[in-house]
C-alpha cells in the first residue's frame, strides 16, 4: 500500500500467463509437502511461485485442495497471482487418490484443451463407501472414463503402492510423475535437488521419486477395473488323495461345464469346512438342483440356476460357527499370514489376541441338537448359563492355555453335523432351496434371484439376526412378485436395497413400492 | 505442545533489514508485529491463525530478547480484554483469533475498548474463515467494525501489503485512538510469498514501566457520563482523525487509468481475484496493468468520502466488489452519493451474487454483466473465457457424481473420541435415540456418518447450555457433549455452572483429549504434559466438583467401550437429579503418535524390549457386513475385495496406518460383532525369557497343528 499508481505509460497488456497447478489430496497425505517442493523448485529456477491452501479441519482426513501458480516473471515486475483455481483454467492437476481425480473433474478443474492430469489410481475408501452392509465401493471405471475424456493427457498409476514399496510417501512419487511428465520446464536434476534440500527422509524420497519417474516414463496407465477379480480354478487332473479325486471326478461327470469351476470352489470350501464326505453331500444336493434346472429348460439359459446354487449352497453349508472360527484361528497357515501382514521380522516375536464374545446362543448351537433344545426350552437355566458365558474374552492364541482351548473347540468338528446349529442351518437352506426350486418352471429368472438372496445372510450374533430378517423380508415378497414379467429384476432390486443400510430402511421403502405394483 | 513445531520458522522471525522473508502469510504477520515494536501479543488459536500463536509460543527466546510479552489467552474475550493495556499506556498490543466466531466471543471487551479508546496502537488480527473449507457460520466481521467503530483493514492478499498493513494499522490506531481490525482471509493466511524484512524493534514503552507508574483517567472508563462523551468523541474526533490518516498515508490505492467511463471499487482482499477476472476479460494483465480504473479499499471501514467522490466524479457507473452479506459498503456508497447528489450509477450485488465466495468465475460473470450494461465497448472482441461447462455437461462426467463420495474431515486414525461415540451408538440401541447437543471441536465429527450423533451446535463450550431448555420431566434425558477446549474456554461457567445451578437433569459428556486438538494441539489447563511456561495438569473433575457437581465419573481410557457404554447407561438411567457429568479422557492420537513415535524408535534402536501393537482382520472369518465400520469409521479400518468366488461383498481390512488403539477389538467385543479382529503384538528386541517361552510355545503349538493337519484331507491351496 502507500503508493499511488500512476497511469500506465504503455496501456499495452502483457500476454504472460502463470502456470496453474491444483493438488487434490486428503488430509495427512502430504499434499502440502508436494506443494512446497514445487514452490521451492520454481523459485530455485528463478520463477515466481505462490501456493495457497485451506487446511482448516480438512487436515483431519478430509478432501482438500492446494493451489499453485508459477510464472517466469518479467524482470523487475511483481505478478499478481490468484489464490484459487479457476475451473477450466488449470494446467496441471495432481490427484493423490483415484476418487480425488474424479472430484477434480467434477469441479471443472480438468479440461480437454489444457489439463494434464497426474493421478494415483489407488483407492482410499470414504466412510460412505465402507459403511454399507453390501458393496458400497464406487465404480473406478466411471472415473477412468471421465478422466480419459476430460484431461488433455493423463498419467495414472498406483503411486501409493510404489511409494510405500520404496519406503516413502505418495508425495515423493507424485513429484516423480510430475518430473517425468515434462509439464514443468525444469530438469530432473533440479527436481532431485529440491528433495535433497528438503532435509528429511531424503534417500527414501529420492527412491520413490525415481521409481515413479521411471514408471511415468513408460507412458502406460494403470486401468482399475470395477469387478473384483475372483479366483476360479480349473478342475485339477489329480488332487493327491483318492477322496478328493472322487469329488473332482463327480464334478467333471455331473456338473455342466459352466458350473464346474464354481462347484469346485464350493467343494474346496466345504472340504476345508468339514470333510470330503460333506462336500460329497453338497454335490449330491447340487445334482438334484441341476436335474430340476435341466427339467425346467435350464440348458437354454446356460444353467444359471445350477451355477447360482453351486455358489450359494456352498456359502450356506459353510456357515460361520464357533468351530470354524476356532479352526481358522489355530491353523499354522494363519500364524504365518499374520506374521506377513504385520511385517514381523525373523528376530521379532509375535502374539495375537483375539477379541471374542461368546454367548450361550453359540454354546447351545454347538451342543448336540437334543441337549441344545433341552437347555433352550428352560429359560431360567439358559439365562443362568448365559451369565457365565456371555462376556468379552481376550484370547491369546499364541499361549498354550488359549491355544489348546481353541484347539479343543475346533476339534468339535467331528460332531458338528449333529449339532443344534447344523440342524437349524440345514432346515433353513432346505426351505430356501425348496422355495427357489418351486419357482423354476414358473419363472426361471426369479428362481435364480431367490437363490441369490442368500447373500443377505451373513455375520455373527446381532448382525446375523439382522441379515436373516432381511432375507426373510425379501423372501416375503416372492408371492407378491410371482406372475409378473419383471419379478426377477424386482427381486434383484429388493436385494440391493437390503444391502444399502443397516436397518433395512431402503428395503422397507422398496417393499412398499413392490406392494403398490 | 502444538501439532507443528515452528523451530525453523522462528529463525525467520530474526531476519534483519533488507533480508528476504519467504514463507506463509500468517508468519509474515508475526514478523511484522515484531518489526512494529509490539509490546504484547495474545490470542486464541483456531484456523487460520493458529500458526501465529504456535510460532510465538515456540519463539520464546526472540520474544524475551525483544521484551515482548506473549500469552495464550483463555478465550477471545480474554484476548480482547488484554488490549486494555493500551488504553492508558502508549504500548502497542496485538491479539488474534478466528473470525467471526472469535469476534463474537470477544465483542463485549471490544465494545468497551472502542468506547473508551486507546492510547497505544491496538491491533486485532482476525483470520477470516469464510468460503471453501470454512468450519464456521458464514458472516461478516465488517459489522463489528461498524457497530463499535473500530477501523477495518483489508489489505491486498500479498505478503508485502499485509506486512505494511500491520505497521500502518498501529499508526492508524494511535492517530485516531481507536482499535484497528486487520482482516486476512484463510487463503491469505496460508499463502506462500515473500517480502523484504526490516529489523525487529524493541517496544517503545514496556509493560514494566506501566506497572511501576500506573495511570488512570476516569474519562476512559465506560460509565456515564463518560460513555456519552465517548460516542461524541468517536464521531467528532476519532473518525475524522482516522479519515485524515488514511488519506494522508494513501492506505487505499488506485490502479489503472485515472480517468474512464466506469470504475471498480474493491475490498483489498479480493484484489487478486478481481485482477484475474479482468485478465480473463482481456482488460488487465498479470502484472497489474489495467484498462479500467480500480480503487482498492485496503481500509474497508471507514470509507474515505472524498476519495470515493474523486473516483466517482466523471464516471457514469461504478461497481462495488464486496464479498459476503449484507453489502455494507455498497449501502454506504449509495448513502454517500445520494447525500451529495452524485448521479454516478452504482452496481454491486445487483450483478454479483448476494453471498458466497467471489471466485474468479463469479467475478467474470458479474463484471461482464456490468460492462455490458455500462461500457460494452470495453469488452472489445471478447476473448474466450475459461469455461468448463461443456465438460461438466458431458454424461461421462455427470456419471461421476454417482461414484465420487463426499469426503468431509473426520476423526483421525486411532482417535480416542471414536470409542465414545461407538459407546453412544450402543446405548442408543438399548435405550433409543436421545436429544444430543453437540459443541465445537473434533468431537463434532460425530454428526457425520458413521455415527450420525448430535442435533445442534451453538458455540464453543455451549453444548450443555444449549440443552438447558430440556430440563423438564420426561422419559429420556438430554445428552450434551463438550470438549476440554470448550470446557475451559467457556464451558465451566456457562455450561456446567449453569447446569449445576439450575439442577439440569441431563448428561454432560466432557471429551478430554489433553489438548485443544481441533486447533492444532495446543496445551490447555487440563493438558497432562508438563509445560514449563504454563500451569497444566488441572483436573476437569476437580473443577466441576468445585462448582457443585455431585454425579461425576471419570473414565481414564475411552477405548474401554464397555465402561463407556455402562457409564453412559448409568448416567441416563440413574435416579439422581442434576447434571450427570462424565469426563472421558484419552490423549489425542495425533499428538500422542507425534510424541511417542520417536521415543519408540529410539528405544528399539537402543535395544530395549518394546511391544508394538496393531490390529488385523482374519478375512476368512469376516463376512463383509461392515457392522464394525459403522461403529468406527477409522481411516485405517477399510474394506477390500477378496478373490474368493463365494464372497460377494468386500471384507474388512486394516492397513499399515493402524496405531493399535484397540477400538476395533473393544467395539467388536462390546457390540458382540464378529470374532475376526485380532491384535498383533510384535515384540521388538525380545528378552531371553521371551525367546525361551516363544520356543516352547511354538514347539507345542506346532506339534498340535501338524497333528491336526495330518488328519485332514483337503485340497492343496
Amino acid at each position: 500500500m502507500n503508493m499511488m499508481m500512476s497511469e500506465p505509460t504503455t496501456g499495452l497488456l502483457s500476454a504472460d500467463k502463470p502456470l496453474s497447478i491444483a493438488i487434490l489430496a486428503m488430509g495427512g497425505q502430504g499434499g502440502g509437502v508436494l506443494a512446497d517442493w514445487i514452490v521451492a523448485l520454481a523459485e530455485a529456477e528463478g520463477w515466481v511461485a505462490q501456493t495457497t491452501s485451506v487446511p482448516g479441519v480438512a487436515q483431519r482426513t478430509g478432501a482438500t485442495i492446494y493451489y499453485l501458480e508459477l510464472l517466469k516473471a518479467r524482470p523487475g515486475a511483481t505478478p499478481i497471482l490468484s489464490l484459487m483455481p479457476t475451473p477450466g483454467d488449470v494446467d496441471i492437476v495432481l490427484a493423490a487418490e483415484l476418487m480425488e481425480a474424479g472430484r477434480s473433474v467434477l469441479r471443472g478443474l480438468v479440461t480437454p484443451d489444457k489439463t494434464l492430469l497426474i493421478a494415483s489410481t489407488h483407492r482410499s475408501y470414504a466412510v460412505g463407501e465402507k459403511e454399507k452392509p453390501g458393496d458400497g465401493i464406487g465404480n473406478p471405471e466411471t472415473v477412468v472414463t471421465a478422466t480419459d475424456f476430460a484431461a488433455r493427457m493423463t498419467v495414472a498409476f498406483d503411486m501409493e503402492r510404489l511409494a510405500v514399496k520404496n519406503g516413502s510417501v505418495i508425495s515423493s512419487a507424485m513429484f516423480g510423475a510430475l518430473a517425468a511428465s515434462g509439464a514443468l520446464p525444469f530438469s530432473k536434476e533440479a527436481f532431485e535437488a529440491t528433495i535433497r534440500a528438503g532435509g528429511k527422509g531424503i534417500d527414501a524420497s529420492l527412491r520413490a521419486f525415481n521409481a515413479a519417474f521411471d514408471r511415468a516414463t513408460e507412458r502406460s496407465n494403470d486401468r482399475p477395473v470395477a469387478a473384483p477379480v475372483k479366483r476360479l480354478d480349473p478342475l485339477p487332473a489329480t488332487a493327491g488323495h483318492p477322496a478328493l479325486d472322487r469329488l473332482v471326478a463327480r464334478i467333471r461327470a455331473e456338473c455342466p461345464p459352466a458350473v464346474q469351476a464354481m462347484a469346485y470352489a464350493g467343494v474346496k470350501k466345504l472340504t476345508d469346512f468339514q470333510d470330503p464326505a460333506y462336500a460329497d453331500a453338497y454335490l449330491t444336493r447340487l445334482g438334484q438342483l441341476h436335474a430340476a434346472d435341466a427339467a425346467a429348460g435350464g440348458m437354454a439359459r446356460g444353467f444359471a440356476f445350477t451355477l447360482q446354487a453351486a455358489k450359494y449352497l456352498a456359502v450356506a453349508m459353510a456357515y460361520d460357527d464357533v468351530i470354524r472360527v476356532a479352526d481358522l484361528k489355530t491353523r499354522a497357515s494363519r500364524f504365518e499370514r499374520v506374521r506377513k501382514e504385520v511385517g514381523a521380522k525373523a528376530d521379532q516375536i509375535l502374539y495375537t489376541t483375539e477379541y471374542m464374545h461368546p454367548r450361550m446362543e453359540e454354546v447351545c448351537g454347538t451342543l448336540p441338537a437334543r441337549l441344545g433344545h433341552f437347555i433352550e426350552a428352560r429359560p431360567k437355566l439358559y439365562a443362568w448359563l448365559d451369565r457365565l458365558i456371555n462376556k468379552g474374552r481376550r484370547v491369546k492364541t499364541g499361549t498354550l492355555f488359549w491355544f489348546s482351548g481353541l484347539y479343543l473347540v475346533s476339534g468339535l468338528r467331528r460332531w458338528r453335523l449333529g449339532s443344534l446349529r447344523h440342524q437349524r442351518e440345514a432346515a433353513h437352506w432346505e426351505t430356501w432351496l425348496a422355495e427357489a426350486s418351486a419357482l423354476l418352471t414358473e419363472d426361471y429368472d426369479l428362481a435364480v434371484e431367490v437363490l441369490g438372496n442368500r447373500r443377505l445372510v451373513k455375520g455373527y450374533s446381532d448382525t446375523h439376526a439382522r441379515g436373516l430378517s432381511k432375507f426373510d423380508r425379501v423372501m416375503a415378497a416372492v408371492p407378491m412378485l410371482k406372475g409378473r414379467d419383471d419379478a426377477a429384476p424386482w427381486m434383484r432390486r429388493l436385494r440391493q436395497a437390503a444391502l444399502l443400510d443397516e436397518q433395512g430402511t431402503a428395503l422397507d421403502g422398496a417393499l412398499k413400492t413392490v406392494a403398490t405394483l | 505442545m502444538a501439532e507443528r513445531s515452528f523451530a525453523s520458522e522462528v529463525e525467520d522471525l530474526k531476519l534483519g533489514a533488507g533480508e528476504i522473508f519467504s514463507g506463509e502469510g500468517i508468519l509474515a504477520i508475526t514478523k511484522a508485529l515484531l518489526q512494529a515494536g509490539v509490546s504484547y501479543v495474545g490470542g486464541y488459536q483456531g484456523s487460520p491463525i493458529s500458526h501465529l500463536m504456535d510460532v510465538l509460543a515456540d519463539a520464546k527466546d526472540v520474544m524475551d530478547e525483544l521484551g515482548v510479552h506473549f500469552e495464550s489467552s483463555a478465550s477471545e474475550a480474554a484476548a480482547a480484554a488484554m488490549l486494555s493495556a493500551s488504553v492508558m499506556y502508549p504500548a502497542r498490543g496485538a491479539v488474534t483469533w478466528k473470525s467471526t466466531a472469535g469476534t463474537n466471543v470477544a465483542s463485549d471487551a471490544l465494545s468497551n475498548l472502542s468506547s473508551g479508546g486507546v492510547t497505544g496502537g491496538a491491533l486485532v488480527i482476525i483470520g477470516e474463515d469464510y468460503g471453501e473449507g470454512s468450519s464456521i457460520m458464514q458472516e461478516r466481521s465488517h459489522a463489528f467494525a461498524m457497530k463499535s467503530q473500530m477501523w477495518l483493514l483489508t489489505p491486498r492478499p500479498n505478503l508485502t501489503a499485509i506486512v505494511e498493513a500491520v505497521e500502518k494499522g498501529f499508526e492508524l490506531s494511535e492517530a485516531s485512538n481507536t482499535p484497528v481490525m486487520l482482516q486476512v482471509g484463510i487463503r491469505s493466511c496460508h499463502v506462500h510469498g515473500q517480502f523484504i524484512a526490516k529489523d525487529n524493534k524493541r517496544p517503545a514503552f514496556t509493560l514494566k514501566e506501566a506497572l511501576e507508574s500506573p495511570r488512570r483517567d476516569v474519562n476512559r472508563i465506560v460509565l456515564p457520563p463518560a460513555s456519552f462523551l465517548h460516542e461524541k468523541e468517536k464521531l467528532e474526533r476519532r473518525w475524522p482523525a482516522a479519515v485524515d490518516f488514511v488519506r494522508a498515508n494513501g492506505l487505499n490505492e488506485f490502479f489503472g487509468p485515472s480517468a474512464g467511463e466506469i470504475g471498480i471499487i474493491v475490498q483489498g482482499g479480493l484484489y487478486n481475484n478481481l485482477m484475474r477476472a479482468l485478465q480473463q476479460l482481456g482488460l488487465a494483465d498479470v502484472y497489474g496493468e489495467s484498462r479500467v480504473p480500480i480503487y482498492v479499499l485496503n481500509v474497508s471501514y471507514p470509507l474515505i468520502d472524498e476519495e470515493v467522490l474523486d473516483f466517482a466524479r466523471d464516471k457514469s457507473a461504478l461497481i462495488m466488489v464486496e464479498e459476503g452479506a449484507p453489502e455494507y459498503i455498497e449501502q454506504a456508497l449509495h448513502t454517500l452519493m445520494r447525500r451529495r447528489d452524485i448521479q454516478t450509477k452504482l452496481s454491486g450485488k445487483d450483478v454479483l451474487p448476494l453471498g458466497g465466495e467471489y471466485t474468479t468465475p463469479v467475478l467474470v460473470r458479474g463484471l461482464a454483466a456490468f460492462f455490458e450494461a455500462n461500457a460494452p465497448k470495453l469488452l472489445g472482441n471478447r476473448p474466450p473465457v475459461p469455461d468448463p461447462t461443456p465438460v461438466l455437461a458431458d454424461p461421462r462426467v455427470k456419471a461421476l457424481s454417482e461414484v465420487v463420495p463426499p469426503r468431509p474431515a473426520g476423526f483421525c486414525t486411532g482417535c480416542p473420541e471414536r470409542p465414545i461415540f461407538a459407546a453412544m451408538k450402543l446405548v442408543e440401541k438399548e435405550l433409543g435415540e436421545h436429544h444430543v447437543s453437540a459443541d465445537i471441536g473434533c468431537h463434532l465429527f460425530s454428526i457425520l456418518p458413521p455415527f450420525n450423533i448430535g442435533g445442534t451446535t451453538m458455540g464453543y463450550g455451549l453444548g450443555p447450555a444449549s440443552a438447558s431448555a430440556f430440563n423438564v420431566e420426561a422419559g429420556k434425558r438430554s445428552i450434551s457433549v463438550m470438549g476440554d477446549g470448550g470446557f475451559w474456554h467457556n464451558g465451566l461457567a456457562t455450561s456446567v455452572g449453569n447446569a449445576v445451578f439450575n439442577k439440569q437433569d441431563g448428561v454432560i459428556l466432557v471429551v478430554d483429549n489433553y489438548y485443544s486438538s481441533a486447533t492444532g494441539g495446543q496445551d490447555i489447563l487440563s493438558s497432562r504434559a508438563l509445560n514449563p511456561r504454563r500451569k497444566t495438569n488441572n483436573s476437569i473433575v476437580d473443577a466441576v466438583k468445585g462448582i457443585g457437581a455431585t454425579w461425576v465419573r471419570q473414565i481414564d481410557r475411552t477405548y474401554d467401550v464397555k465402561a463407556m457404554r455402562d457409564t453412559l447407561r448409568e448416567a441416563l438411567t440413574t435416579k439422581e437429579k442434576g447434571p450427570k457429568i462424565i469426563v472421558a479422557s484419552s490423549e489425542c492420537m495425533l499428538n500422542k503418535q507425534r510424541r511417542i513415535k520417536p521415543l519408540f524408535a529410539k528405544a528399539v534402536k537402543d535395544g530395549k524390549r518394546m511391544v508394538k501393537e496393531r490390529f488385523g482382520v482374519d478375512e476368512d472369518v469376516c463376512t463383509g457386513d461392515h457392522a464394525c465400520i459403522r461403529l468406527s469409521g477409522c481411516p485405517s479400518l477399510s474394506v477390500k475385495h477378496t478373490d474368493d468366488p463365494l464372497k460377494d461383498d468386500p471384507v474388512a481390512a486394516i492397513d499399515n496406518s493402524c496405531v493399535g488403539c484397540g477400538n476395533c477389538g473393544e467395539v467388536s467385543e462390546a457390540a458382540v460383532l464378529c470374532p475376526s479382529f485380532y491384535r498383533a503384538d510384535v515384540i521388538h528386541n525380545p528378552t531371553g525369557l521371551d525367546r525361551f517361552l516363544a520356543k516352547v510355545r511354538a514347539r507345542v503349538i506346532g506339534w498340535l497343528q501338524a497333528r491336526r493337519a495330518a488328519g485332514r484331507v483337503v485340497f492343496a491351496d
